[in-house]
């Protein structure tokens, strides 16, 4: 125990300042912002969808939650179950094989829900495009609120299509 | 030439690993499979392509020191080759996928017929490997039903799990039988992340096919492109430069400390330890920002590309490099400490998902968890290319077999790679980082294999007229590996599964395809 408060406190804070929303990510306007904001109620939970990756994305998912981008500390967290998130973060083309589960999962999600296509994969199909086994781009197959480029995008560029989905702007 | 006992007369496909190559018939297929088998010789892959007059089946072996490379072409309406599953059990999954994807059958009377990678996206009628497939083609998803091997017995009930998990992972399926809380049978369904990457090499050129290469799994990015361009230079008959070679080493051993410190975070969480997560979890974003600034992409992707390497190191960038050494070899060292000190982790750890080399061996594993067990096998010391003759590094085995093994093979060999990282550092050769990568012949083929983190990655090629690719098949270590963990499972509690699930960290993409 000693060893590890030692460590801890070696350690220190690492935490950065969280990123800003970013409006060039959105697809879908205003959608069911109001709602949205009731009822997340200041915390959100996301349930990760791999709709056929290649896995590049999940490392950057994973990366959100480190110390460092400390996704957590924004009130933000992963959940085990559909029925307990209010977002879906969703990576990859979506594969035919996965086409049945993504679209469960997303009728399994109860409404409002947001949905985050994470990555250039799931932006257009990326490099895997469309094809017998590929659906290509997530929004192919549910309604997607905001997409994020890159391949994979940073934890950062993540971190931000998610506030961007929740955003509600001052004005509107 | 003969090689050992065998039959065919081999010829060696040149490249920085030799392949030795033969044409054969059915029954020396079998009877080359049966005497590697007999000898201790190791199956790597088994493939399927339909690029000549008629369709044909591969193998790659291993045997007496050498890279074996079988052909087997096959003819008529419903073509067939002799089963291989009864010596090498990672064959099953393989042939069920040669089938899903080129139509070709394994014959024999323990032959497990159902579909592997085909789900419900391509009816059965049709095979996308096959040469006039139009790979744009889109079906009616047909039914999905798949038949899992039930166990009956008081009290035996089934837990389904996936394809979407809990956790932020790969989708897969698995159906656990169980009595109480204990593991009786696990079966894994796999295939969900099948997105076509075989016939989508298909539509690119020899000289830009690394950068699908380095999404077949993500996580592996470096140790696929380089096994691709090792393959894609070997067709072309080209040796890159020595500084690119060296460049390339470096960001392999980066790529394995980087997976390693994450899954070592992991591990310690899975295991009830958060802090682990933290603490592993903040290095190795220290250790990707490193990638990002010496090389412009954190997970290195389209680093390493036929002919040499895309970016070099520079100076300021070689200083980042050292710190890195010294950095993580000291926060290791006090993480150690810390995981071999806790009871509590040790407890969870000590005898859990354990695989006997015996089982191993039997079952065909491969990479870190085979070192795990006691198997010596890594290519870097077993089948060196350069620049691994130079740097030698040291193999780590362990003998447990069990989650804490495979814990404490990643802490040894981050240590391992580490000091690698400094030799190639200190012996990096000055020059170009690249030759301008040649148009290959028509028909010539290569071969690729590299020591990725998770185990050994053997890339297959050929190419077709002008520069394009007519056939490539990735293989992942994970093909292997997949069916251990359903025995490693056994006699354990379901609670334990995600712990020993992450002890492997077996990647779902690599092998979906
Ligand atoms: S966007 Fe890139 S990293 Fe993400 S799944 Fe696609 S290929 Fe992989």
């Amino acid at each position: 125990m000693y060893r590890i408060l030692r460590q801890i406190a070696r350690t220190g804070i690492v935490s950065e300042t969280p990123p800003r929303p970013d409006e060039a990510y959105r697809l879908l306007s205003a959608r069911l912002r109001a709602e949205v904001l009731r009822s997340f109620a200041g915390a959100l939970s996301i349930r990760h969808v791999d709709a056929g990756s290649c896995n590049g994305c999940e490392l950057e998912i994973h990366a959100t939650s480190n110390p460092v981008y400390n996704l957590e500390g924004l009130g933000i967290r992963f959940v085990a179950s559909p029925r307990h998130a209010d977002m879906l973060l969703v990576t990859g083309p979506v594969s035919r094989n996965m086409e049945t589960a993504l679209r469960r999962t997303y009728d399994a999600t109860p409404a409002p829900r947001l949905v985050v296509a994470i990555g250039d994969c799931g932006c257009t199909g990326g490099i895997f495009g469309e094809s017998y086994a590929s659906a290509g781009r997530v929004s192919k197959v549910i309604p997607v609120d905001v997409a994020v480029p890159g391949c994979p995008p940073t934890p950062v560029q993540i971190i931000q299509g998610i506030l961007t989905a929740i955003e509600v702007r001052a004005a509107s | 030439m003969k090689i050992d006992i065998l039959v065919p007369e081999f010829e060696p496909v040149p490249g920085a690993v030799i392949a030795w190559r033969a044409e054969v018939d059915a029954a020396t297929w079998r009877l080359s499979a049966h005497q590697v088998w007999e000898h201790g010789g190791r199956l790597i892959a088994l493939w399927a392509a339909d690029t000549g007059r008629s369709p044909s089946v591969h193998l790659a072996l291993v045997f007496a020191g050498r890279l074996l490379w079988l052909s087997l072409p096959v003819k008529g309406p419903e073509p067939e080759y002799p089963d291989l599953s009864d010596l090498f059990p990672a064959a099953a999954r393989m042939q069920r996928a040669v089938f899903d994807l080129v139509g070709i059958r394994a014959r024999g009377d323990l032959v497990d017929k159902r579909r592997w990678l085909r789900h419900g996206a391509w009816p059965v009628s049709e095979f996308p490997l096959r040469r006039g497939f139009d790979a744009g083609r889109r079906f009616d998803p047909v039914a999905d039903d798949y038949a899992f091997v039930r166990v009956a017995g008081d009290g035996v009930h089934e837990i389904a799990v996936g394809p979407v998990h809990a956790g932020a992972i790969e989708p897969g399926h698995f159906r656990f039988s169980v009595v109480g809380e204990r593991v009786l049978r696990l079966e894994e369904r796999l295939g969900y992340a099948h997105k076509g990457i075989e016939k989508r090499f298909e539509t690119l050129g020899v000289h830009d096919g690394y950068r699908l290469a380095g999404r077949v799994s993500g996580d592996s990015t470096v140790a696929y492109a380089w096994a691709y361009s090792m393959a894609a230079e070997a067709a072309a008959g080209l040796t890159p430069p020595p500084r690119a070679l060296w460049l390339r080493a470096l960001w392999l051993e980066r790529e394995r400390i980087a997976n390693h410190l994450g899954d070592l975070g992991h591990i310690g969480n899975d295991a009830g330890l958060g802090f682990a997560l933290a603490q592993f979890s903040r290095l190795k974003e220290d250790w990707l920002r490193s990638n990002q600034y010496a090389f412009g992409h954190r997970y290195l992707m389209d680093r390493v590309l036929p002919g040499g390497a895309a970016v070099d190191l520079a100076d300021d960038a070689m200083m980042r490099m050292r710190d890195d050494i010294v950095r993580v070899r000291g926060e290791i060292a006090r993480l150690r400490v810390i995981f071999d000190e806790h009871p509590g982790l040790q407890d969870r750890l000590v005898g859990t998902g354990r695989v006997t080399r015996e089982l191993g061996e039997r079952l065909g594993m491969t990479g870190l968890a085979a070192r795990a067990s006691g198997m010596p096998l890594d290519l870097r010391s077993s089948f060196p290319c350069a620049p691994y003759d130079a740097l030698q590094p040291r193999m780590v085995v362990h003998e447990g077999g069990d989650v804490a093994a495979r814990t404490a093979l990643r802490f040894d060999e981050v240590i391992e790679s580490l000091q690698c990282c400094g030799r190639i550092l200190d012996g990096m050769p000055e020059g170009n980082i690249a030759t301008l990568y040649p148009t290959p012949e028509e028909g010539a083929v290569g071969i690729g294999w590299v020591e990725g983190w998770r185990g050994d990655i053997l890339i297959a090629l050929e190419t077709g007229s002008n520069g394009a690719l007519r056939r490539v098949h990735p293989h992942d270590p994970s093909w292997r590996n997949w069916p251990v963990l359903e025995h490693a499972i056994i006699g354990n509690i379901v609670p334990d599964f995600p712990l020993i699930n992450k002890s492997f960290n077996l990647s779902y993409s690599g092998q979906d395809l």
